[in-house]
């Protein structure tokens, strides 16, 4: 067994005992997060595209499973996928949109893009604009297992959880993880060599918003509600800095970064109010000026060098 | 009343001119921007943020000091584009040697807590300031009341805009800065101090930003939040324009806020929007921009 | 190996401040009696609750705590919800699982108040609601846990009636496009149209907005005699200000149908004379309003809106009928809660529905001249007392499945 299977078995167990001392919706909380910003490492610190935009993945999902499971009565397991497909139907979209700039550019598009679709979500009836759609019911899992439950729910969602990091494991370490790397080491010379480069990003670009939505819906189910917020440009950032300070390009980076930050929200947001924006904003700077390796990158090295081994 | 496609030419005239005061605004801060992007290659998220220390400089000048809002204009962009240069020198130069989205990353984060700072202080519902007194009262044009205020935001930020064009395109300042932005190397070579322009760039664009702010204060409530609303509009209309060049900046940014006007007037459900569907339609027939040139 | 381990190691501490901070907290208890207070703390309504609530809950606390000396312990928390009603639910939600607290109250803003009543009907607590508006807490969405306690916007729409019977009869509304804007805009309409009124036509503007110049061209061009403001707090501070800037005051009269003593202050009586509208309370009318109302004014340097009053009146009767249960379980205190008539400073001849409507008397004001002002804050007229069976709308029609027809 590889070495690094005895650290995710180690975080299994964590996470199996988790609820029985742990408030579970927090550590649910935390799990979708941790999602989401998996998914979007796939993106930024794999392929080495920043997307400005994911939460609206994040938010159409919810908006979508939440609809489909109160108004049209779909099954939560359903509800939940016909969510995580609309996210996908999205991603394609603006991926092909936004792809056909670099960099900087490429950042602004989704952000651009991201912010119309929060301005579709304020209008559009469905949604409940301000108000945000309510009392999402939980549902059941296989038809008999009641996920009003908290319990019963957090296992869910921490199955949920373990089997789409499972299949980002797999795909970073797939041929196709490899040409991704590629792409964000030197993109002329993985075109010189002959890829398609376009599509690969558009479907890196995919699998992430698809993902990303299936995050978001999972966490619209923890709350029984989906909400501007979701769709907010401030949460597209907060998951850049969940991955950033997680560390991006590394696989369990973004799982550090998003409980560090959920877990912050959560104390500090009683105690400080509005400050906590302020210390999300310091922490986003003093990453980017001194810290850039984020926790598990900067750990990492810093375990190579006690060790004598080159960097 | 005459009407125009079941509108009445009040109601037309007035949301275009409430267009044109947003499009001055579009393009004051899409010019700041670009400015900003063509000197450092980073594109300045705080500048909302500046924008919106802008206006409370102002209020706070007039609340504790008792400045007025002729000062303010003169002294508020002065201080804002001060803590450009500061910000500049104490963190963005770092950045020049990495991948430019590291500037983007930072100036985010330094709008998240230039936010955070102002809602700590002062909450986010927003506070009053008042008209100046020479300017307020309206223009009873017959059709419709035009705000004095609004008229002097559309003149002062079209004054201003023409001058920052005029200063970059036809002054030798202009030229030098040009030159650095071209090659920065050989403009150094030459003895042009390079991180000097550089920092007086984003000090400038910081001061653009901050006397849009003055201009906003009384019309818009001085709020924290007041540069999050508009930036990421500003961002749509610099990809639209592209930031090749300073006057289609400035072009883009007023079309786009009177196309906002008429579209609140025809379908008001699209208001918010057209201006990223805008966006989409011009990244798919012209991806470098109307105005931009692919670098 | 070591490697492993070590990452293991260090990805379980980084969690363990997890784990610490939720152990921390501990499970229900029930011989402490928990209120919660959860508000908008900085936005636009932070005037209207907010700090002023808190300090309300906190006063109706220690006045009960040394008048009746109870056996239970009495301890309150409160919570910015920040006008967003994923916030505000989530925190209450937290509240009730972690925290033990057996009363939410305040909860101003609909969106909100909407969202917490779910959670608390699914936890089995207490909502008494002083601070939303919307009609539909007792209506389409009322429940046996929510009680609906200060005003709400059929009683505010008493307001629009009395408006179009004193001439008024063409309205325009400005709407804020959320639950309380809605409701207020459809029930006001109502009033208008059963006074003999017409409603030429409406726009929503989004909740805090910042520029209300569009809207308010869109009202001129309508011609109506009165512009109705179906929002509250800093934007209507805001419409009305802009409203004076565009000219519109000079042919159109503009009516805040949701407007309180701290608008009025903000705006000043020379922009406001006249206006006419419903209120709740009003600290000048009698020796009991004028005596909590100066030791209010006291620590918060403002009197109180009816927000604020009404909810030290909610924390004292909701005290009440918790000693008189002998329990905090909801079900047995909201039953005390729907049989005792409600007298004290605030309420007059109150009485808590089974649709969970504290009906009670309504005040119709008008704003004086400022000539006619005799001191600071001496802002209304009461032209008249509005008895609850009339402010609010009767069982009969009620929408709410709880009520038996």
């Amino acid at each position: 067994m590889s070495r690094s299977a005895h650290a995710y078995l180690g975080l299994l167990a964590f996470g199996l005992a988790a609820p029985f001392f742990i408030y579970p919706v927090l550590v649910m909380k935390i799990l979708c997060f941790a999602l989401f910003a998996c998914a979007f490492n796939l993106l930024l610190g794999y392929t080495g595209l920043l997307s400005f935009g994911h939460a609206a993945f994040f938010g159409t999902a919810a908006y979508v499973a939440g609809h489909a499971i109160k108004v049209w009565g779909m099954p939560t397991e359903l509800g939940l996928l016909t969510g995580t497909l609309a996210s996908a139907l999205l991603g394609w979209a603006f991926g092909s949109l936004a792809i056909r700039r670099q960099g900087i550019y490429f950042a602004m598009v989704t952000l651009a893009l991201a912010q119309m679709m929060y301005f579709v979500f304020l209008q559009a009836p469905f949604t409940g604009g301000e108000d945000g759609l309510q009392g999402v019911p939980r549902g059941t899992l296989l038809g008999f297992i009641k996920l009003a439950d908290d319990l019963n729910l957090y296992y869910f969602v921490l199955a949920i959880f373990v089997a789409a990091f499972w299949l980002i494991h797999r795909t970073i370490h797939s041929p196709f993880g490899q040409i991704l790397k590629a792409i964000r080491e030197n993109e002329a010379r993985a075109i010189s060599l002959g890829y398609d480069v376009a599509k690969y990003k558009l479907l890196a670009f995919v699998l992430s918003a698809a993902l990303a939505g299936l995050a978001g819906a999972t966490k619209m189910l923890v709350f029984k509600f989906a909400t501007l917020t979701d769709a907010h440009w401030h949460q597209s950032g907060e998951v850049v800095l969940m991955t950033i300070l997680g560390g991006m390009g590394t696989v369990l980076g973004p799982v550090v970064g998003s409980t560090v930050i959920v877990t912050l929200q959560n104390e500090l947001a009683d105690k400080v109010g509005s400050l906590v924006t302020v210390i999300m904003g310091a922490i986003f700077m003093i990453c980017v000026l001194a810290f850039r390796r984020g926790i598990v990158g900067e750990s990492m090295a810093l375990y190579k060098r006690m060790m004598g081994l080159k960097t | 009343m005459t009407e125009i496609f079941g509108i009445p030419i009040q109601a037309l005239l007035g949301q275009l001119m409430l267009g044109l005061v947003n499009g001055s605004f579009y393009a004051m801060l899409s010019l700041g921007l670009a400015v900003i992007f063509g000197m450092l290659n980073i594109i300045n998220f705080a500048h909302g943020a500046l924008y919106m220390m802008g206006a409370f400089l102002a209020w706070m000048g007039l609340e504790y000091l008792g400045i007025g809002y002729w000062q303010a204009l003169l002294v508020a962009p002065l201080m804002v584009g001060i803590f450009g240069i500061a910000v500049e020198r104490s963190m963005l130069q770092w950045l020049y040697k990495l991948d430019h989205l590291y500037g983007l990353l930072l100036t985010f984060g330094l709008a998240l807590v230039l936010e955070g700072l102002f809602t700590n202080a002062y909450g986010v519902s927003g506070q009053p300031y008042q008209i100046p007194a020479e300017l307020s009262g309206a223009f009873n044009l017959g059709f419709m009341f035009l705000p004095k205020y609004r008229a002097w935001v559309i003149g002062a930020s079209l004054a201003v805009c023409f001058a920052t064009w005029f200063m970059i395109e036809k002054t030798r300042l202009g030229a030098n800065l040009r030159a650095a932005t071209e090659n920065p190397m050989l403009t150094q070579a030459f003895g042009i101090n390079v991180p000097l322009m550089v920092m007086l760039t984003y000090g400038f664009g910081a001061a653009l930003a901050g006397f849009a702010g003055v201009l906003a204060a009384p019309v818009i409530q001085i709020s924290p939040l007041m540069g999050s609303h508009l930036i990421i509009t500003v961002f749509a209309v610099v990809v639209i324009g592209g930031m090749g060049s300073i006057l289609g900046s400035i072009l883009t940014g007023l079309g786009l806020g009177v196309i906002e006007g008429l579209t609140r007037v025809f379908y008001p459900e699209a208001s918010a929007t057209v201006v990223f569907v805008i966006m989409a339609i011009v990244l798919m027939i012209r991806p470098a921009g109307l105005f931009g040139k692919e670098k | 190996m070591m490697k492993s381990k070590l990452l293991a190691l260090a990805i379980s501490a980084m969690l363990l401040p997890v784990a610490g901070s939720a152990l921390a907290q501990g499970k229900i208890s029930g011989d402490v009696v928990k209120i919660g207070v959860l508000t908008d703390m900085s936005g636009v309504y932070s005037d209207l609750g907010g700090q002023g609530s808190v300090t309300a809950a906190e006063m109706a606390i220690a006045d009960y705590a040394a008048q009746h000396k109870p056996k239970f312990k009495i301890e309150m928390v409160y919570a910015d919800h920040q006008n967003k009603a994923d916030v505000g639910s989530n925190k209450v939600r937290e509240w009730y699982d972690t925290q033990g607290v057996d009363m939410v109250t305040d909860v101003l803003n609909s969106g909100v108040a909407l969202a917490v009543a779910k959670v608390t009907l699914e936890k089995n607590r207490i909502m008494i609601n002083t601070g939303a508006a919307s009609t539909r807490l007792t209506n389409e969405d009322c429940s046996p846990n929510t009680v609906h306690y200060v005003y709400d916007t059929y009683a505010l729409a008493q307001g629009a009636k009395a408006v179009t019977k004193a001439g008024g009869d063409t309205w325009f509304f400005l709407t804020a496009d959320y639950a309380f804007g809605t409701s207020l805009q459809a029930d006001a309409s109502n009033a208008v149209i059963a006074a003999g009124g017409k409603v030429l036509g409406a726009v929503r503007h989004p909740l805090n907005a910042s520029d209300f110049s569009s809207f308010l061209l869109q009202a001129q061009a309508s011609k109506a005699k009165v512009v109705g403001l179906a929002n509250a707090g800093g934007d209507t501070i805001n419409a009305i200000k802009a409203a004076n800037e565009f000219g519109l005051t000079k042919t159109q009269t503009i009516v805040g149908l949701l407007t309180t003593i701290i608008d009025i202050h903000a705006l000043g009586m020379a922009t406001t004379q006249g206006m006419m509208f419903t209120e709740g309370y009003y600290w000048n009318l009698n020796d009991d309003t004028r005596a909590f109302s100066r030791s209010y004014f006291a620590k918060m340097k403002k009197m109180p809106s009816m927000l604020q009053a009404g909810t030290y009146s909610a924390v004292t009767t909701y005290l009440k009928a918790v000693e008189a249960a002998g329990t905090d379980e909801a079900g047995a205190v909201m039953k005390k809660l729907k049989e005792t008539p409600i007298n004290d400073f605030f309420a007059k001849n109150g009485q808590i529905r089974e649709d969970g409507r504290m009906v009670h008397d309504m005040y119709l004001v008008q704003v004086k001249k400022p000539a006619e002002s005799k001191e600071p804050w001496d802002y209304y007229n009461v032209k008249a007392v509005i008895p609850g069976s009339e402010a609010y709308q009767s069982m009969a029609l009620s929408r709410c499945p709880l009520v038996k027809k």
